[in-house]
């Protein structure tokens, strides 16, 4: 049995969001996680963007693969369905859900062995399809679940915790989402909250695919020396492009933001996000210049993060099916059927 | 030159067209099957074709069967040879006394011809050449041609192939009126140079009815739209690749909001095979009726996500128009070889829920009741058609439709419900039946929600490893399946006229073959009750049969006898009991066929008293 509930209890000084939730509502189960993995920090930063937006939580589904990643959607959102599926399969599953009602917010939670191995083609086909969705790896360049072999993110150099040197190259999965031609790409660091948690919230009122590519230390296989993936690593080599806030239904820039150095965008939904630029020259609405931003900082090592392009204007794939407004999964027959008299004349057709 | 009396018959005959794959003939040999059903003569016509696109030989093979035998005969009275590189063994097929049809404008050695056999030539190349210069329009003309030649010497009445070449290209008044006038040229060609009509001949009859013509494929997907689907996510393979097209074609039509114009469906063409069943289960989980056409290789690719369809208890449909396997096997020729692959599919244990529709009218049914059973069951449902069916053009009964019909969304608990206050355990046998009940994702903001996944868990769907907990889970899943068997479609039992220790068990598209059969069984003496079996789970009638009768045969098209294999799996009977009739070549089994396999076997069983089996 590992299954662990959580105590009820909740402290009635709690602070609480528009809607009158507490942080508590945005909770799941227990972690059976590693004490101190990577993938827990960012439950933590899903509870805190999901608690900022004011999301009703079970408006939210959660949809995940297989590894330890995959299995966080039970340790957020208790309120909300969640889906374990199979193993690289996740975008695929969240792709049909999405289609089936499109007024819920889809959540597809994985871990890099499940994007970049596995699933590597689903990851790239629900991206280049516009699937609303935050789609979010949870990336440790190993495989957790299945304890410690090299991931297709590993870095090519890069050493396991045997002292076993990865000769292969890595898949950069930023790179990729740029690629294919998603309209939200970000990355970011499990032990950066304060840049992850807006990214989050910032994503999930993107309409369009969104892609959030979360280092995410795993303590137990990949947190050593010359691996790429441990926190000291990534502390040191982390290029931050710019950090944001994510504004809904308040006024958009805020006083401390230097002029200059902020940049407001609107979302569909009505949110803002402002930018505050680190790097002043970067531009988020360039995806070529993204693209080789990126490719020339992973050259001298360094991991470049923040929100690396967004397309304010995004289409998603309901729009491109041109589908009714209404959620597919409530039409009834009587929307649904051509009914008889039709039928009949489609027999007539047929002699 | 004749040494062998010319056949002579009406309305009971095979004609082969033997053509080069993409030479444009598809459609005139349709239009010749087509004009044999408007004389009021059913047929039954079947595409040979190979698995490339360009250059290979195919074959159409029109039945004209008064007597209305839906089944393939075999042999061919009179076989139209447009194909050079096959005419030795297309010449060697023709019954003795058949008719050859060729192309005369080359002529040909005295030795490619048979001295039992009418030879009729007609310079098809001379006359189409002389009237087009357009190279597309000589190599379809000159079907056309040939269709006017045939009318002739069949006996048609032409003003019938007229009319259908008004409804096909209507409102194109230039197409019409130059494929009416190619009609005539062969058609006077053939009634100023040759003596017609020949002994084959078309008569007119009243045998069709209201009867319609459609392939199975295209009636699976009517039976999707009626059925109320609306995701379908699909990845291209021969045969069921039409499935998806025309349910594409019929969304279109007859599912865009008049207002807006948009869509009421989503279509998607996957990446492959696990997408497209991934996004199956995607969109069922969260309440939308959804399903996958493919053929075996796609079932290999899927069945990792069947296991998680079983076991999650998510509804899936899937329709499998099976080819001949194993891997890539004969990928255009038809086969009922998947059976165990999709009874048992994925690891652990599993059972599915199969459906086999006999012809297109219960393809249209036993889809549209598909997505019911999915949702009532919260399971995967195989629609188990095969090539046959799926991309041959059958008569059968007009589609039928009842207007009354609400969708069965299964056990489906509202906010409502759980407002109520109703104990909601995901996987919780309230009933009795092993179904549960589950809430479509956003119902409620406190109640009701549950975690999915493939792990074990218990009643609450809460994570559990705990082996006593599994068991149970397991052992409800058994009683949910014996559920299914008396919501599946029932088996249908036809009995011999006197009494018979004798059986035959058969499913899909044997049904037409294997009804002709009896009747040349019976005329051999040998009397079978028949029990067509419409579903796995197998209802209690299945049982029954097989108790009720000394010896069974089993017919189908495999080379295993899969349904055989099944059946004394899940019934647990003595094999010796089960005869099984198989035939895998790729083309569909005949009833010359069956009858020959178990008039011989039973001749056999009357000589010889069977010994006591050792087991
Ligand atoms: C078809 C299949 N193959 C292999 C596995 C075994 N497996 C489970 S999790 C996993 C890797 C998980 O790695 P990753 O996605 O990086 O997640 P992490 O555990 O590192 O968070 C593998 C290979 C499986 N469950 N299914
Ligand atoms: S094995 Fe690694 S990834 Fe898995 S829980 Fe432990 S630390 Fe996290």
């Amino acid at each position: 049995m590992t299954y662990i509930a959580k105590p009820k209890f909740s402290h009635p000084g709690l602070k609480k969001n528009d809607l009158g939730y507490t942080h508590r509502d945005y909770e799941g189960k227990i972690s059976t996680l590693c004490a101190g993995c990577g993938h827990d920090s960012i439950t933590a930063s899903i509870i805190e963007a999901c608690y900022e937006l004011s999301i009703e939580p079970h408006r939210v589904a959660k949809i995940s693969g297989i590894g330890c990643s995959s299995k966080t959607p039970d340790y957020f959102l208790g309120n909300s369905h969640g889906f374990n599926s199979v193993h690289g399969r996740m975008p695929s599953v969240l792709t049909g859900a999405n289609l089936a009602n499109r007024d819920l917010i889809y959540l597809g939670v994985s871990g890099d062995g499940d994007s970049a191995s596995i699933g590597f083609g689903q990851f790239a086909h629900s991206i280049r399809r516009g699937v609303n969705m935050t789609y979010i790896v949870e990336n440790n360049g190993v495989y957790g679940l299945t304890k410690g072999q090299f991931s297709a993110t590993a870095d090519r150099g890069s050493k396991s915790k045997k002292g076993v040197t990865n000769t292969d190259n890595a898949i950069d999965l930023v790179a990729i989402a740029l690629q294919l031609g998603a309209t939200f790409v970000a990355r970011s660091f499990s032990g950066d909250k304060t840049q992850l948690v807006p990214l989050i919230a910032a994503a999930i009122g993107h309409k369009g695919a969104s892609f959030i590519d979360v280092i995410s230390p795993c303590i137990a296989f990949n947190n050593h020396a010359g691996s790429t993936k441990s926190f000291d690593y990534v502390r040191e080599h982390n290029d931050a492009v710019n950090r944001l806030d994510v504004l809904v239904g308040r006024d958009p820039i805020a006083v401390d933001y230097a002029p200059g150095t902020v940049q407001v965008v609107e979302q569909h939904d009505g949110s803002k996000i402002a930018l505050r630029k680190i790097d002043a020259d970067y531009d988020p609405h360039d995806r070529l210049g993204a693209q080789t931003f990126l490719a020339r900082h992973a050259a001298k090592g360094q991991i470049v993060t923040g929100l690396l392009y967004v397309d304010p204007d995004a289409e998603d794939l309901h729009s491109h099916l041109n589908t009714v407004e209404t959620p597919l999964n409530t039409l009834e027959a009587d929307m649904l059927c051509p009914g008889s008299s039709v039928l009949d004349k489609i027999n007539a057709s047929l002699r | 030159m004749s040494d062998k009396k010319p056949i002579s018959s009406v309305n009971d005959f095979v004609v082969r067209f033997a053509n080069v794959n993409g030479s444009g003939s598809a459609s005139a040999n349709e239009m010749f099957a087509r004009a044999i059903l408007r004389h009021g003569v059913p047929v039954s016509p079947r595409n040979i074709f190979p698995s490339n696109i360009q250059g290979l030989p195919t074959w159409y093979e029109v039945r004209v069967t008064e007597a209305g035998h839906l089944g393939a005969r075999g042999g061919v009275d009179m076989m139209v040879a447009m194909n050079p590189q096959t005419w030795d063994k297309d010449v060697a097929g023709i019954e003795p006394g058949g008719y050859l049809f060729y192309d005369s404008t080359k002529p040909m050695p005295s030795t490619k011809f048979r001295d039992d056999i009418t030879v009729i030539g007609v310079p098809l190349t001379a006359i189409t050449n002389s009237t087009y210069t357009d190279p597309r329009q000589r190599q379809l003309f000159k079907n056309i041609i040939y269709l006017g030649a045939l009318s002739a010497l069949l006996e048609m009445d032409p003003k019938l192939i007229e009319q259908l070449i008004g409804e096909q290209y209507k409102g194109k008044e230039k197409l019409l009126s130059s494929n009416v006038h190619a009609l005539h040229l062969g058609r006077d060609w053939a009634l100023q140079n040759l003596k017609c009509p020949i002994g084959l001949r078309v008569r007119k009859s009243d045998k069709v009815g209201d009867r319609i013509f459609i392939e199975g494929n295209s009636a699976a997907a009517l039976g999707a739209v009626y059925g109320g689907a609306t995701v379908c996510a699909w990845y291209p393979i021969t045969p069921s690749s039409s499935v998806a097209e025309a349910f594409t074609a019929h969304c279109k039509k007859y599912r865009h909001d008049p207002e807006t114009g948009k869509a009421k469906y989503a279509i998607v063409q996957g990446e492959d095979e696990l997408a497209s069943i991934g996004i199956v289960i995607g969109a069922s989980w969260n309440g939308a009726r959804a399903f996958t056409a493919t053929s075996g290789p796609g079932i290999s690719l899927m069945t990792e996500f069947i296991g998680l369809s079983y076991f999650a208890e998510i509804p899936a449909v899937i329709m499998n128009i099976q080819r001949a396997g194993p891997s890539t096997g004969m990928p255009t020729r038809t086969q009922q070889c998947d059976i165990i692959a999709c009874a048992y599919a994925s690891h652990g244990d599993t059972k599915h829920v199969l459906l086999f529709p006999e012809d297109p009218a219960e393809a249209f049914e036993f889809a549209a009741a598909a997505f019911d059973l999915a949702e009532r069951i919260q399971t995967t449902i195989f629609l188990m058609l095969d090539l046959d069916i799926g991309m041959n053009h059958r008569l059968c009964r007009p589609l039928k439709w009842d207007d009354a019909k609400q969708y069965d969304r299964g056990k489906v608990m509202t906010a409502e419900m759980l407002e109520e206050g109703r104990d909601f355990g995901r996987y919780l046998d309230v009933d009795g039946d092993g179904i549960p009940y589950r809430t479509y994702p956003g119902t409620h903001p406190t109640k009701g929600s549950y975690f999915t996944r493939g792990t074990s868990r218990d009643r609450y769907a809460r994570y559990s490893e705990e082996g006593s907990v599994y068991a149970d889970n397991m052992q409800r899943l058994v009683r949910k399946f014996e559920t299914a068997q008396d919501l599946v479609p029932r088996p249908l039992q036809a009995n011999a006229e006197r009494p018979t220790k004798y059986g035959v068990i058969y499913f899909g598209s044997t049904s037409p073959a294997m009804d002709e059969a009896i009747g040349l069984l019976e005329a051999r003496g040998h009397q079978l009750d028949r029990l067509r079996i419409r579903a796995f789970p197998f209802h209690s009638s299945v049982a029954s049969f097989l108790a009720e009768h000394d010896f069974v045969y089993v017919v189908e098209q495999n080379r295993d006898s899969q349904l055989r294999q099944l059946i004394v799996n899940e019934n647990g009977i003595d094999p010796v009991r089960l005869v099984p009739i198989v035939h895998y070549d790729g083309t569909p089994i005949t009833a010359r066929y069956i009858a020959k396999a178990i008039g011989d076997h039973q001749d056999h069983l009357k000589v010889t008293p069977l010994r006591k089996a050792v087991s």
